[in-house]
Formats: C-alpha cells, sequence, structure tokens
C-alpha cells in the first residue's frame, strides 16, 4: 500500500511536525502543550512515516531502537527529582535557574522531566507502534 | 449537561459489560475499551463540569479567574486514558496471539489451560 | 531524609532501566535482577527500622504538600509489607536464575519483575487513592507480560480471564475514585478521613462497596476469584510463586488500608460484608484445593482460602484481629512461596506437577521432603510454626468479638488445610515412585538420584522455610510489631497526622 502522494507528502511534513513537537514541548511551562504531547506529535509523524514508506525504513529513519528512547527518557525524567532529594528535600522538587533565556524561557529540573516524559512517549509509542505494524 | 454525561456512561456501561459477556475475542476487547471509557466519562460527570475559563493563572494574577472548571478530574481522565492505551494494546496483542494459537475466536472452544 | 519512602520504588525502576538497556547481555540480566533484588532489600530494611525508630515516614512530591501534591508515605504496615516483598524478591530472583529459559531472560524477564516489584511497592507506600490505581496499573502489566511471557497456548488462554477480570476491576476501581472525588473533593487518603464522616452516610457505603468489588477482584476475594485457579497454574513455578506471594496481597493490603483508614463510619455494613464473603473465601477455595490433583492448581485454590482469613481479621475490625492479620500476612507469604518453589523443585526433577505421577521423594531427597513439612505444616496452622500463632491470633480475636460462626468456620478450613497438604505429603513424598512415569520429553528417567537440585534453587527453598520456623519461634517480638502496626492501622490519627502536619480533631 505505497501511495506516491502520501510518500511525498511525509517527506515535508517529517520535519515540520519534529519542529512542531519541540514547540509543544518547549512551550509546555506556562501554557498548554507539555513534553507528552510534544512525545505523541513527534512519535506520530514517525508512524505516519512507517504507514508511508514501511517500518523498516521507519526505523532507518529514526536511527536508535525506540526502546533505547524509552528508557533514557524515563532515567532522564528520574534523574531530574534527583538534584533535590539528595540534598534533603523532597524528591521531584524542581530547581530552576534564576533568569530567562530566549527561546527557551526559563531553564529547570522540570524543563528536564518534560524531556523526559518527550523522550519516554516517543520510545514507548513507537515500539509498540512498530511490533504492532510489524505482526 | 450532567445528565447527558450520565446517561452516556451509563449506555457506555451497558454496552461494555454486553460485549464482555459474549463468547467472541473481538467483542472481549470492544467489551473492555468501552468499560474503560465508561469510566472515564463517569469521572469528567462526576468532576462537576462546568461552562468557564480554563483554569490557568493569568500573569500577575494569584487565582484563575472564575468559573472555572476543576482540572484534576481531567488530569485523572488524561492518565487513565495513556494507562488504557497501555493496557488494551496489550490485551489485543495477547487475544490476537491466542486467537493464533487456538485458531479459534470462541472463549468456550479455548480450554488449553485446563489440559 | 525525606527521600526514605520513595527509594523502595525508585530501586527497582532502576533496576528495571538497567535490565532494559542492557537487554543484550544475559550476565547484566542475572547481576542486576539479583543485585537490585539485594538492593531492595537492604532500602527496605532501612525503611522499616527508621518507621520503627520515628514513625511514619512521609515524602511530598515536588515539595507540594498533602492533600494538593502526591503523597509517599510509609507507615509500620506499609514498611513491614516492603520489606517482606523485599524478601520474596530475592528469594525468587535467585530461584528464577536457575529456572527460567534463555528466550525468556532475553525478552526482559528481570526487568518486568522489577517492574512488578516497583508497582507493588508504590502500592504499599502511595498516600492518594488514584496513584493506587496507578501502581496497580504498573503491576498488572507487569504480571500480564510476566504471565504470558514464552507464548505457550496454555499460557495465552489461561491469561485471557487473568487480564479480562483484572481490567473490569480497574475500570470499577476508576469509577469508584471518580465518584468518590466527586463527593468529597480529594483523594488524598488521610484527608478522606477527615472529611468522609461529614458525607453522606448511605452515599459512602455505597461507594465503599464499589471499592471492596473492586478490591475484592483483585485479592482474589468470594465470588470473584476464580481468574486465579484458571490462570496462575500457567507460567513457570517461580512467576506462580512471585504472584502468589505478592499479587493478591495487594488487593488485601488496598482492602485493609481503605477499611480502616477511609471507610470506617458504617462497619455494620462493610465490615459485616468483608466477614460473610471472608468466611465464603475460605471455604471456597479450599474445598476446590482439595479437589484437586495438580500440585500447582491446588496450591492456587489455597491462595483464595489464605485470603479469606485476612478478610476475616480485617472484617472483625479490633486491635488484636488486625494484628493478626498483619502476622497472618507475612507468615501466608512466605510459607506459600515456599511450597510453590518445593513443587517446581519436585516439578523439574519428575517433569510433572500430576500427584498421581510424583511420588519417592521422600526417600529420595529427604531434605527437600522437611522443608515441604515445615511450609505445609505452617500453612495448616500446627504448632510451634508461625501459621499457629497466625490462626491462634485471629481466632482469638474472633471469640473475643464473639464472632461464633466465623470461628468456627476458620477451624474446619484450617483441618480442611491439613488433609490437603497431607495429600501432597502422601502422593508425591510418601508413595513410592509410580512405574513408567517418565518424563514427556524423554530426558531424565524418574527417580534419578544422580540429578543435583542446583543450590540456585535449594538455598532460596531453604531460607524462606528457616524464616517461616523463625517466625514461628520468635512469635512473641513478631507479634509486639505486628501489635504496634495495627495500633496505628485502629487509631488513623497517627497516620493523619504524618501526612497532613496536623492532629484531626477528637
Amino acid at each position: 500500500m505505497t501511495s506516491v502522494i502520501l510518500s511525498t507528502a511525509t517527506r515535508f511534513l517529517l520535519p515540520l511536525l519534529l519542529i512542531f513537537s519541540v514547540f509543544l514541548l518547549i512551550r509546555g511551562h506556562n501554557e498548554p502543550g507539555g513534553g507528552f504531547v510534544g512525545g505523541l506529535v513527534a512519535a506520530a509523524s514517525f508512524a505516519l512515516y512507517a504507514v508511508s514508506d514501511g517500518v523498516g525504513s521507519a526505523r532507518r529513519a529514526l536511527r536508535v531502537d525506540p526502546r533505547d528512547i524509552g528508557w533514557v527518557g524515563v532515567a532522564v525524567a528520574l534523574a531530574s527529582g534527583l538534584p533535590r532529594a539528595l540534598t534533603g528535600g523532597d524528591f521531584m522538587t524542581g530547581i530552576w535557574h534564576p533568569h530567562a533565556l530566549p527561546v527557551l524561557g526559563k531553564l529547570g529540573t522540570p524543563f528536564l522531566f518534560d524531556l523526559g516524559v518527550y523522550l519516554a512517549v516517543v520510545g514507548v509509542v513507537l515500539t509498540i507502534f512498530f511490533a504492532l505494524a510489524e505482526e | 449537561m450532567t445528565l447527558a454525561l450520565a446517561i452516556a456512561a451509563g449506555g457506555l456501561y451497558a454496552a461494555g459489560l454486553y460485549l464482555l459477556m459474549r463468547r467472541s475475542l473481538m467483542r472481549l476487547i470492544l467489551g473492555l475499551s468501552l468499560l474503560g471509557q465508561a469510566a472515564n466519562v463517569l469521572i469528567f460527570a462526576a468532576g462537576r463540569p462546568v461552562r468557564g475559563q480554563a483554569p490557568l493563572v493569568a500573569v500577575y494574577a494569584t487565582a484563575p479567574s472564575s468559573p472555572f472548571s476543576d482540572p484534576v478530574p481531567q488530569a485523572l481522565i488524561l492518565t487513565a486514558i495513556v494507562i488504557g492505551f497501555g493496557t488494551l494494546a496489550f490485551a489485543i496483542v495477547l487475544l490476537k496471539r491466542a486467537h493464533q494459537a487456538a485458531e479459534t475466536d470462541d472463549l468456550d472452544q479455548m480450554r488449553g489451560a485446563d489440559a | 531524609m525525606n527521600i526514605f519512602p520513595v527509594l523502595p520504588i525508585l530501586v527497582p525502576l532502576i533496576c528495571a532501566l538497567g535490565c532494559l538497556a542492557a537487554r543484550r547481555s544475559l550476565a547484566a540480566q542475572y547481576a542486576i535482577g539479583i543485585g537490585g533484588a539485594g538492593a531492595l532489600l537492604a532500602v527496605a530494611i532501612t525503611l522499616f527500622a527508621h518507621v520503627w525508630e520515628s514513625g511514619p515516614a512521609i515524602a511530598q512530591i515536588g515539595g507540594w504538600p498533602a492533600p494538593f501534591g502526591i503523597t509517599i508515605a510509609a507507615d509500620l504496615f506499609g514498611a513491614i509489607l516492603v520489606l517482606m516483598a523485599a524478601v520474596v524478591a530475592c528469594a525468587t530472583t535467585i530461584f528464577s536464575a536457575g529456572t527460567i529459559d534463555e528466550p525468556r531472560l532475553r525478552f526482559g524477564y528481570y526487568g518486568l519483575v522489577h517492574l512488578l516489584l516497583m508497582g507493588v511497592n508504590g502500592a504499599f507506600l502511595t498516600g492518594d487513592l488514584f496513584n493506587l490505581y496507578v501502581w496497580f496499573e504498573v503491576l498488572l502489566i507487569a504480571s500480564f507480560v510476566l504471565i504470558t511471557l514464552g507464548g505457550e497456548r496454555r499460557q495465552l488462554e489461561g491469561a485471557i480471564p487473568y487480564v479480562t477480570l483484572n481490567l473490569l476491576s480497574s475500570a470499577l476501581f476508576l469509577a469508584a475514585v471518580g465518584i468518590l472525588y466527586g463527593v468529597a473533593g480529594t483523594l488524598n487518603m488521610a484527608d478522606l478521613s477527615l472529611r468522609v464522616p461529614a458525607l453522606p452516610r448511605d452515599v459512602m457505603t455505597a461507594v465503599a462497596l464499589l471499592f471492596l468489588i473492586a478490591f475484592g477482584i483483585k485479592a482474589a476475594m468470594f465470588p470473584l476469584f476464580f481468574w486465579l485457579p484458571a490462570s496462575y497454574h500457567t507460567p513457570p513455578v517461580v512467576v506462580t510463586a512471585l504472584f502468589s506471594a505478592l499479587l493478591t496481597k495487594v488487593g488485601v493490603y488496598a482492602l485493609i488500608r481503605v477499611f480502616t483508614l477511609v471507610f470506617t463510619q458504617d462497619t455494620a455494613t462493610t465490615h459485616v460484608v468483608l466477614l460473610v464473603l471472608g468466611a465464603f473465601t475460605m471455604v471456597t477455595g479450599v474445598l476446590g484445593a482439595v479437589a484437586q490433583m495438580d500440585v500447582r492448581r491446588l496450591l492456587a485454590f489455597h491462595i483464595v482460602s489464605q485470603i479469606g482469613y485476612l478478610i476475616m481479621g480485617l472484617g472483625l475490625f479490633t486491635e488484636a484481629s488486625l494484628a493478626a492479620t498483619v502476622y497472618f500476612l507475612v507468615h501466608v507469604v512466605i510459607a506459600k512461596s515456599t511450597l510453590f518453589l518445593i513443587a517446581g523443585i519436585a516439578g523439574g526433577l519428575r517433569a510433572t506437577y500430576d500427584l498421581k505421577k510424583l511420588g519417592g521423594l521422600y526417600t529420595e531427597r529427604t531434605w527437600l521432603a522437611i522443608v515441604f513439612l515445615t511450609a505445609a505444616f505452617s500453612l495448616a496452622g500446627a504448632p510451634p510454626l508461625a501459621g499457629f500463632f497466625a490462626k491462634l491470633g485471629l481466632i482469638q480475636a474472633g471469640m473475643a468479638r464473639e464472632a461464633f460462626p466465623i470461628v468456627a468456620v476458620a477451624l474446619a478450613v484450617s483441618l480442611l488445610t491439613l488433609y490437603s497438604m497431607v495429600k501432597i505429603w502422601s502422593e508425591a513424598f510418601w508413595k513410592a515412585a509410580p512405574a513408567g512415569a517418565g518424563p514427556r520429553d524423554g530426558g531424565r528417567s524418574p527417580g534419578d538420584a544422580g540429578a543435583r537440585v542446583s543450590p540456585l534453587l535449594a538455598a532460596p527453598v531453604v531460607a524462606l522455610a528457616a524464616l517461616s520456623l523463625l517466625m514461628g519461634l520468635a512469635a512473641d517480638p513478631l507479634y509486639a510489631v505486628a501489635d504496634r502496626a495495627a495500633r496505628q492501622l485502629r487509631d488513623p490519627a497517627i497516620y493523619i497526622e504524618a501526612v497532613l502536619g496536623k492532629r484531626p480533631a477528637p
């Protein structure tokens, strides 16, 4: 089921969707968005690629095993909770950089958590999707 | 609004339980999926949804502007949807494998565990 | 240190991630799987000592105060259960190293075990009902994969009722959580405990019964237990041992937590229902066990009947009965996992679990027979083993409440338990090995005295049985621990004060 139209469109849509997913991730600090929905958009873009060009091509385009993305994501989210916990505070308490940066906004451990969620969602959703599509 | 949600939840429960009690694997999956959605609608209805603003605090404000919806039930539902997605994906794969192994869609024919 | 109560959740999570990251190396799987269980045991002992010394340990995740944030709260009861889970984790991960085949290991067996442990510990430690739901799902999804891992047809078909009933119970649990939030406006259990008395009583009783059904399915309580004997005998025995030790017990834990902390306003309804269901659970479970000829199915039915005793202790709802329940819970977890692991060794030696085809194990493996007797008589309740003191405590508590019918049921079920344990003894150990009962795939011949039982299998079984014996011999100090845990359960003010930071008005 290969369609030239879908395949060509996907080639343009994939980078756009990935940029949009990063936009959602960064926007998620103070406005609707965040790592979860960003991760879903990123996973959906690769899923679209898998639909148009086959799971093998999508796996090659992703370059790494989605399971590795998944565990790295959970590890990053976990690590974001540790700094304050190891210094006697409560687990997952946020630590913020005092000054806002252009584009990214204020940086802090909650952003790291969001990034971890983003990666975890990409990893898990793509692992499930690829496995089901290859059945 | 609440009445409509209550009727929707009741309908989903009824349909889900009905499908769950059939012998076909396919209906089992659909039934489980509907039951999960019924619970979500129920939480939404029980959380007293109101027409109003999103519960976001504006810049320099200390509280969201009233009236706003309680965000907690929606957060619960979002979590439950994600979990439901994971468990349902597993259930689909399981039933597909069981179907392949037993070469039947009928639960009454699946007696391999009793052997 | 605020991180103490979170560590029993973090350690298995890190181990599960490690197993996934190092999924290509078998050696790493063994190292992380067993080493992680050891680390969990160390953490659990530290947490228990901390809670014993200075009262409930609380962590407010993200620094958000209760009831607004997520609370992790370890009271003495929770800490005891975490410790018990860690002990079982150590025994089963070591036993797994000797029995789980390479394809299962490559698929991430040890990672799944640690994911399961994370869910179990999370459920034991969480302070609010929605997170209890989340932890239930974590342990469920891990158990789903573990029970089907290997993909044999009987496993897949046995998993269908297991998965269906557990998902149904989760949907009911979620609905109950939603209704409770709609009525009470909070899901933090300490906060609920303060608010529920002021809420409409009939609504609360209805919600309480909805929780009873949802947890009852997970705890394998009458009449919702049939999924358990239909599925528990299908995976490798060590998985069954792990499940029997932890999964149904998480359901029982949830019942105990909810019906001591939150729903105590209408005990005339809820706790009487619990007593009646407890009695039926005991009887139906043991009757099912008596009829079985497959060791694993027989033991699976015993899980159900033992759940009945725990529900009985909760239903009686006195300090003495709760203390006996805590002691009983630890005892039954250890005795049950020992019995399953022994069944695994016996089944491995004979390549069958059918009692008719087993036999001659007493002359051939005397040590195994002695270990079996210890665990079996402990389960049946013979002095001076732990089961005797556990049942004695429950029966005394029942007499004190003048609940004579349930005491009579408990005693009768005890006899039938003894009967079915003796059945295993006489069939598998005492009678001579039947002729022509060779292994299915032409491996070792029956009664092959030369086959050594790997120390990986023997050590955990002997250690668990020794622990069971020790629990009986040191019943006095251990009962003191259970007593204090029960006092905290019966007087939720301690828990509430620790979580909310304020003492409830009397």
